[in-house]
Order: structure tokens, then C-alpha cells, then sequence
């Protein structure tokens, strides 16, 4: 394990491992992308552009499922972590493949809810409230995705005996993935006033 | 290496997550905006605030990850304060409309 | 993972890879001395571009409406694309990637004491992606339409309705660039920051740190944290463009003001993203070239933090005459004129290094010297245009342009000639000649001067930024006014005509200059302690770092300098 990459990547002078230091690094960058937009459209809905009463036009029982899918995958993501803190690489592979899953069904759910609101005339450019809500949920699947893919090539290296502590990095990754959600859903599906 | 670090109870977080979801989600449905903006967004932000003290781990590790976040999270704060006055505020009541008076070429502007 | 040096830790594993092949070794390196010199040569190779076509819209400026050779004519449009790109690309395609990634690469695993960058392959990465964004940049030069002319700010709606812009896929291809390059430098970033905060050897404390990567890591912080709402405004304004939102469309609910917010928030840190760098690379050459301990440098480090706080509460001071609100106008004033402080208490600091030293002027010694000299008239200026009051009449002139070359060309060129001049016996394993140096200095300095300070007057005067042919101007088409044009011009290639001394010494040199030895400068940091170049791997056993990196001329020792990793019993 660490014959492989060099001395640097094994050090710790602040005490934190590297990987986990930069994926942090990674979700304060990522706070500032999705944060940004996440102000942009605050602001454009707090300064009453037409449009915006549109969530009411959403569906809160699809937003919530998802809301409680993403959740529950945090949850097995969180237990693979444990399960390969003690050793025990069979449990944490199925918990990575039950987030996985959950993974699919949330994008299910999201292609369902699109095209459902598609066809009846609510596209992108129809107003700034759709503009923000497929291009935010769309950039949030876009990142479930990348989640997804990386989570599968852990998921294999740590069968085959390495790399354990990347399922505590993709875990970390895949709780940001999921803190987004928890507040893009009451910004796009409660919010109706 | 992570070490080993205390585990909270995951299922038991997870629970009163998906309480915090259903008290959210029923919220809104007594239409009062008040109540909306506490059970969607106040609950948004302690579900939050949850899954990253113990999913996440911020509770268990070196303060300096808690700081990282907290500086971003107060920057956007700073970045949306700064523009809001701005891109909200479209009546300046510090104009002077000299058009309609005709004061415009007097005053040279 | 303690701190204690192990023996894990010092054994460097890298004496037992074998040879690499020419593919691995110079096409897709993982090792960060190489992937430094790919992001070294391609931002050279930007900034001849970005350099040609500042030649192309002088010689239209002061010969307005002639064939410029090797271009043709320019006229509105292709002096739109002219400046734009100019712009961007020296930002982002040359300041970046030769001082940030470049240089960043190159010294902060040696001046740690590590033998490579944590994230190799990350590395490698980061600058693929940036390759592909140069490459998309001068892809958008030659779709129909041409590149995109909405100047490097690219306000909306001119740059997200092509009816508007005249460059329909030009726009969307220059977005898609500099959304690249941000990704790139993202990931960069992470690699950088990671190496310094874990990676550093035993012994070396924070403080022990120098402060040439002290200032990349603040600068590449600063980076990641201001471009986030840039990268989601990018987003914004690519369907805005493609797909016909309307984020920044007031028909359609939007507001373009909102653009300017999420750009400024960005620009400005951005400044000092680029300002940094060249800081502290001036710092170490200061130090090393006066023989005296840096002053200050716990100062100096907490003027950095200060200044990079400070970047944050700056951005309107762009929008000053956008139609925002006055008083939103007079906060960012005192925030603008209270961030010059902490600056010029570095400037200071590296004049009070001076003081007494013993300085020797070698060519990075010139550059790092005009460096003080031409920022200080930068900076000043930009306290003229920090006051909104003063800012109303020279928005958009001359004056803002002038200011921003004096800030900008220090940054970027002198800190590239300093930095390059300053390693490159370490980069190439020979040394430059000093005085192909020196005559290469003179000539890129005096004319720097030549073109840009009688651009303040052309400012005072009233002539505003962004016009191809002054002529359709009666009071900016006067003799006098047009004389200065044509002598800003002419010194231009003056200067362009020179940077060939310095291409013939730097290829010459690495081929056919004297050979370095390890520590020609007798420098204190970590880099000179091992050979020119480094080898793979960089030190045959890692160090022990023992002190800070400024300890020159200290009382009581024979030698004028002490390298941070000689034991402290060791003569």
C-alpha cells in the first residue's frame, strides 16, 4: 500500500491524512459552486421575479422521496465506512452497492419528474424559476453521477484487499452530494410563497 | 491512517433525519409563510448541520476541516450580502429624476 | 502519522524506478518538475500569442485603418477579439500557469523537503485539463464568427445573445475555456495546498516555510474560494447562450448586474491570486540577493492573510459607475483604500530587507528590484481609482488601463523573467547569461515604462478603453494625442524585439550554458541542497529541516548563509 506514489503522499504533518484534507478542499470549493447559485436564485426570489410561485408546481412527494433516498444513502455510505474500519470488506462493498443503488433510484426519480414536467410545457427557458431548476438539480444529478462512479471503483479495489480509506473520502463526498439536496428541496418543492 | 474515532449512533441520526423530512414536508401545508420558513429552511439547516457533524465527522476531527468550512460558508454569506442590496434594490430613493424636471441641463449632469 | 522523521519517511523509494520511457517521461509525467516545465512552456507559448496580438491593435491604434503585417486589417470586430483574448489570455493562460502552476509545481515539494507533489497523477490531470482548455481557446479563433470580442469581462447581454455579441460559437468556446482552465486549476489547487499543509519535511514548522510558497498556497486558496460563484455565473451564461435562458436577460426576468457581482467577486481575489506568487518569489530573490535575513516575516505573512481577506470586500470598486447603489458604492471605497495597507507594508518590509544588505545585482536581482518600482506606481494609482468620485470620470479610460499594466505586467512579466532568471540554474542544470540578462532586462523595462505611463495622460485626457479608431473622435484625434499613440506603439516593439535576447539566452543556456552547481546563489532553501536539476525523486535522503529560510548573514557564522537543513552543530 504504500509502495505505491511517493513519500509526500503518506505524510501528515497537520495529522489529517491527504486524501481526506483535499476532499475537503474539494467540498469547500464545491459550497462556493453551489452556493453561488443557490444565492443567485435566493436573490431572484426574494426580489419577486415572476415566475417563482412555480414551486408549487413541483412534486413535493417526489422531492421528499428523494429527499429520504439521499438520506438513507448517507446512511449506507456512512456504514460502509464503519464496516471497513473494522476490517470486514464484504459488508462495506454491499453497503457502497446500496448506496449505489440508491443513487439509481434517486436519478429515476429525477428523469421521471423531468419529463413529467416537460410535456406539460414546463421547459428551461420557460421562466427563470426552471431556468434555476433544471440547471441546479441538473448539475446536483450531475455530481450524484460522478459520486456513483467512483463509489463503483472503490467499491472493487477495496475487495481485492486496498485503498480502504478512499470509502471514508467518497463518503464524505456523497454526505456533501446529499447536504446540497437537503436544501435545494425546500428551495424548489416547499417553497411556494 | 483515520484511527479510530467514536461512532454515534448512524441509524439513530438517520432516524430523526427522516423525522426532521416529514416535519419539514407536512410544514408548509398549514400555509402560514412563517411557519414554512422555519420547518423547510431551519430544519434544512439542522439537518444539515447533522449530517455533517456526525456522517461527515466535523464532530471528531481536527478543528482546522471545521474552520475550512465555516470561512466558505461565511464568504458566500459575505458574496450574498454584498450583491443583494444591489441586484434586490431596483428603487434607488437617492435618484433624482431630472428628466422629468428638466433640471438635467442646469445641474450639468 | 507523527511528525518524527522515520525511517519510512527519509529512505527515498524513488532511487530503485527504473527508466521511464520518452512517454511517460516528457509527454504524461506524473513527476511535478516536469508537468511545472509543460505548464511553464505552454503559458510561454500563450503569452507570445497573447504578446502578437497586443502588437496587432497598438499598430492599429496608432496607424488607424492600415494593413497591419502578419495580420491585415483590423476593424471593429477583429479589434473586439484582439483585446479580449489579449487579456484573457495573459491572465489566465500566462500569469497562471507560469507563476501558480509553473513555479508552484517546480518549488513547493523541493522547498518542503518532499519528493513529490501528495497527488501525482492529479497533477498530471490538472494539466491535461488545462491543455485542453488553451487548445478549445484557440479553437474559438477559428470557428465562423471568430473568437469572442466581448472583452474579458464579458458582460451580459453582449456576450449571451450572439445577435449581439457577432461571435455566436466564438462566445461559447472562450466560456467553455476559461471554465476548463477554472477546473484545472481547482484541482491544482487542492494538490498544492494538501502538499504544504502535510507534506513538509521534519523540522520545518509553518514559520519555517518560505514565503515564495507560503504566498502560492494563500494565492491558490484565495483562487478556490472566489472562483465558485464564477464557475456557477459560467454556467448561467453558457445557456443563456446555447440554450436561450435568461439568468442576465432583464425581457426575461433576469438582471445583468447579477453578472457583474459573480464576475467582480471573483476578479477581484483574482488580482491578488496573481499578485502572490510574484510576492513572495520577489521576497526570496530580495533575501537571497541582499545577504540579509527577510524583515518581518511573521509581518509579512500576516499582511498576506489580511490582504487576502480584504480581496473579498473589494469587488464593486469595478462597478463603481454600474448604476449600483451609492452607498453601497462608499463602503466599498474604504474597503478599496484600506486593502492598499497591508501591501504596502510588504513592500515595506522587502525595502527594509534591502536596507544594509549587501546586494548583488544579478538579472533576478534587476527584475525583482523593477518589480518594487513598477508595482509601487500600480498600486499608487489604484488608489486614485479606489476613490468612486475619481473613478466617475476615468471608468473605462485609459487611466484604469494604464493602472492595471502597471500592476499587471510587474506581476506577470517581471515576475516571470525573475522567477525563470532566478531558477532556471536549478530548473536546466546550467546557468544563463548575465549579460544577455541584464541587456534583455533594460531593454523590456525602459520601454515597458515608454509605452504605458504616457497612457495615464491619454486617460487624463478623456480617451476611453475598447475603441478601434480614435479618428471617429474629434477631441481624442489631435496630433499630440495621436503622437503619444504612436510612441507608446513603437516602444511595444521595441520591447517585443528584445524578448528575443531572452529566447536566444534561454535556449542557448540550456543547451550550451555554463554548468550549475548545486547552490549558485548560495541560498538558503531546501531546492539549492540538492543537484542541478533535481534528480527524480529529488533528495537522495529527505531532510531535516532546522531553522527558517531567511538565516543570511547571521553573526558568528563563516559562511553568510545557513541552509535550512545543515544540523545546527555543522559549520
Amino acid at each position: 500500500m504504500s509502495n505505491r506514489g511517493p513519500v509526500a503522499t503518506h505524510r501528515s504533518a497537520t495529522g489529517i491524512p491527504s486524501g481526506r484534507l483535499a476532499i475537503w478542499w474539494v467540498v469547500a470549493s464545491e459550497i462556493f459552486i453551489f452556493g453561488g447559485l443557490i444565492s443567485c436564485f435566493v436573490l431572484f426570489k426574494l426580489n419577486g421575479t415572476p415566475g417563482f410561485e412555480d414551486a408549487s408546481q413541483t412534486s413535493v412527494i417526489a422531492g421528499a422521496f428523494n429527499t429520504f433516498v439521499l438520506l438513507t444513502s448517507s446512511l449506507t455510505v456512512v456504514l460502509a465506512h464503519a464496516a471497513i474500519e473494522r476490517g470486514d470488506r464484504k459488508k462495506a462493498f454491499n453497503f457502497i452497492w446500496c448506496t449505489f443503488g440508491g443513487g439509481i433510484v434517486f436519478l429515476m426519480v429525477k428523469i421521471y419528474e423531468y419529463s413529467g414536467k416537460i410535456i406539460s410545457g414546463h421547459t428551461i427557458t420557460e421562466n427563470l424559476f426552471w431556468s434555476f431548476y433544471y440547471t441546479m438539480t441538473g448539475l446536483h444529478a450531475l455530481h450524484v453521477i460522478g459520486g456513483m462512479a467512483i463509489m463503483a471503483l472503490i467499491s472493487f479495489d477495496i475487495l481485492k484487499g486496498y485503498n480502504f480509506q478512499r470509502v471514508e473520502l467518497i463518503g464524505i463526498y456523497w454526505h456533501f452530494v446529499d447536504l446540497v439536496w437537503i436544501f435545494l428541496f425546500p428551495l424548489f418543492y416547499i417553497a411556494n410563497f | 491512517m483515520s484511527g479510530a474515532h467514536a461512532h454515534p449512533n448512524y441509524v439513530k441520526i438517520w432516524f430523526w433525519l427522516v423525522i426532521l423530512l416529514v416535519i419539514s414536508t407536512l410544514g408548509p401545508m398549514l400555509e402560514i409563510p412563517a411557519i414554512t420558513l422555519v420547518t423547510a429552511f431551519g430544519i434544512a439547516v439542522v439537518k444539515a448541520f447533522m449530517v455533517a457533524a456526525n456522517f461527515m465527522h466535523i464532530k471528531f476531527e481536527k478543528h482546522i476541516i471545521w474552520f475550512m468550512m465555516l470561512m466558505s460558508l461565511t464568504l458566500l454569506g459575505v458574496f450574498f450580502f454584498g450583491v443583494a442590496p444591489d441586484v434586490m434594490q431596483t428603487e434607488g430613493d437617492q435618484w433624482i429624476d431630472c428628466i422629468a424636471d428638466n433640471s438635467c441641463v442646469e445641474q450639468r449632469l | 502519522m507523527s511528525e518524527a522523521a522515520t525511517a519510512e519517511q527519509t529512505e527515498n523509494h524513488a532511487e530503485h524506478h527504473e527508466e521511464l520511457s520518452f512517454l511517460y517521461k516528457y509527454i504524461l509525467p506524473v513527476d511535478h518538475k516536469m508537468i511545472a516545465m509543460q505548464y511553464m512552456f505552454t503559458g510561454l507559448i500563450m503569452a507570445v500569442i497573447g504578446g502578437f496580438f497586443s502588437y496587432v491593435f497598438r499598430m492599429q491604434l496608432a496607424f488607424p485603418g492600415e494593413s497591419i503585417p502578419l495580420f491585415g486589417i483590423v476593424g471593429p470586430g477583429e479589434y473586439n477579439m484582439l483585446v479580449t483574448n489579449h487579456g484573457t489570455i495573459m491572465i489566465f493562460w500566462v500569469a497562471m500557469p507560469v507563476l501558480i502552476a509553473a513555479f508552484g509545481n517546480f518549488l513547493i515539494p523541493l522547498m518542503c523537503g518532499c519528493d513529490d507533489m501528495v497527488f501525482p497523477r492529479l497533477n498530471r490531470l490538472s494539466y491535461q485539463i488545462f491543455l485542453v482548455s488553451a487548445l478549445v481557446l484557440i479553437l474559438s479563433f477559428f470557428v465562423k464568427g471568430g473568437g469572442f470580442g466581448g472583452a474579458w469581462t464579458a458582460y451580459p447581454p453582449l456576450s449571451s445573445v450572439p445577435e449581439f455579441s457577432l461571435t455566436d460559437w466564438g462566445a461559447s468556446l472562450w466560456v467553455l475555456a476559461v471554465a476548463l482552465e477554472f477546473v484545472s486549476f481547482l484541482l491544482g489547487g487542492i494538490n498544492f495546498v494538501t502538499t504544504a499543509m502535510n507534506a513538509r519535511a521534519p523540522g520545518m514548522k509553518m514559520m519555517d516555510i518560505p514565503i515564495a510558497v507560503w504566498f502560492i498556497v494563500i494565492a491558490v486558496i484565495l483562487f478556490m474560494a472566489s472562483v465558485g460563484p464564477l464557475i456557477a455565473g459560467a454556467v448561467m451564461l453558457f445557456m443563456d447562450q446555447r440554450i436561450g435562458t435568461t439568468f442576465f436577460l432583464p425581457s426575461g426576468g433576469g438582471d445583468p448586474l447579477l453578472w457583474e457581482h459573480l464576475f467582480w467577486f471573483f476578479g477581484h481575489p483574482e488580482v491578488y491570486v496573481v499578485l502572490l506568487p510574484t510576492m513572495g518569489i520577489v521576497a526570496d530573490i530580495i533575501t537571497v540577493f541582499s545577504r540579509k535575513k527577510l524583515f518581518g516575516y511573521r509581518t509579512i505573512l500576516y499582511t498576506a492573510f489580511a490582504t487576502g481577506g480584504l480581496s473579498f470586500v473589494v469587488w464593486a470598486h469595478h462597478q463603481f459607475v454600474a448604476g449600483i447603489d451609492p452607498r453601497m458604492a462608499n463602503v466599498f471605497v474604504v474597503t478599496t483604500v484600506l486593502i492598499s495597507i497591508p501591501i504596502a507594508e510588504m513592500m515595506f518590509s522587502y525595502i527594509a530587507t534591502l536596507y544594509g544588505g549587501s546586494i548583488e545585482y544579478t538579472t533576478p536581482m534587476l527584475w525583482a528590484l523593477s518589480f518594487l518600482v513598477a508595482f509601487l506606481i500600480g498600486g499608487v494609482t489604484g488608489i486614485y481609482l479606489g476613490a468612486s468620485a475619481v473613478d466617475v470620470y476615468f471608468h473605462d479610460s485609459y487611466f484604469v488601463l494604464a493602472h492595471f499594466h502597471y500592476t499587471f505586467f510587474p506581476i506577470t512579466i517581471i515576475g516571470m523573467f525573475a522567477a525563470i532568471t532566478f531558477w532556471f540554474p536549478k530548473m536546466f542544470g546550467r546557468m544563463m547569461n548575465e549579460t544577455l540578462g541584464k541587456i534583455h532586462f533594460w531593454g523590456t523595462f525602459i520601454p515597458f515604462n515608454c509605452i504605458f505611463l504616457p497612457l495615464f495622460f491619454l486617460g487624463l485626457a478623456g480617451q476611453h478603453r475598447r475603441i478601434y479608431n480614435y479618428n471617429h473622435f474629434p477631441d481624442l484625434a489631435t496630433e499630440e494625442l495621436q503622437d503619444i499613440r504612436v510612441f507608446a506603439t513603437t516602444s511595444l516593439i521595441i520591447m517585443l524585439l528584445f524578448q528575443v535576447v531572452f529566447l536566444y539566452n534561454f535556449f542557448y543556456s540550456m543547451f550550451k550554458g555554463e554548468k550549475a552547481p548545486d547552490n549558485p546563489w548560495k541560498a538558503n532553501t531546501l531546492e539549492w541542497t540538492v543537484p542541478s536539476p533535481p534528480p527524480h525523486g529529488n533528495f537522495k535522503t529527505l531532510p531535516t529541516v532546522y531553522r527558517g529560510a531567511y538565516e543570511y548573514s547571521v553573526p558568528g557564522r563563516e559562511m553568510d548563509y545557513w541552509p535550512q537543513n545543515m544540523p545546527p552543530d555543522e559549520k
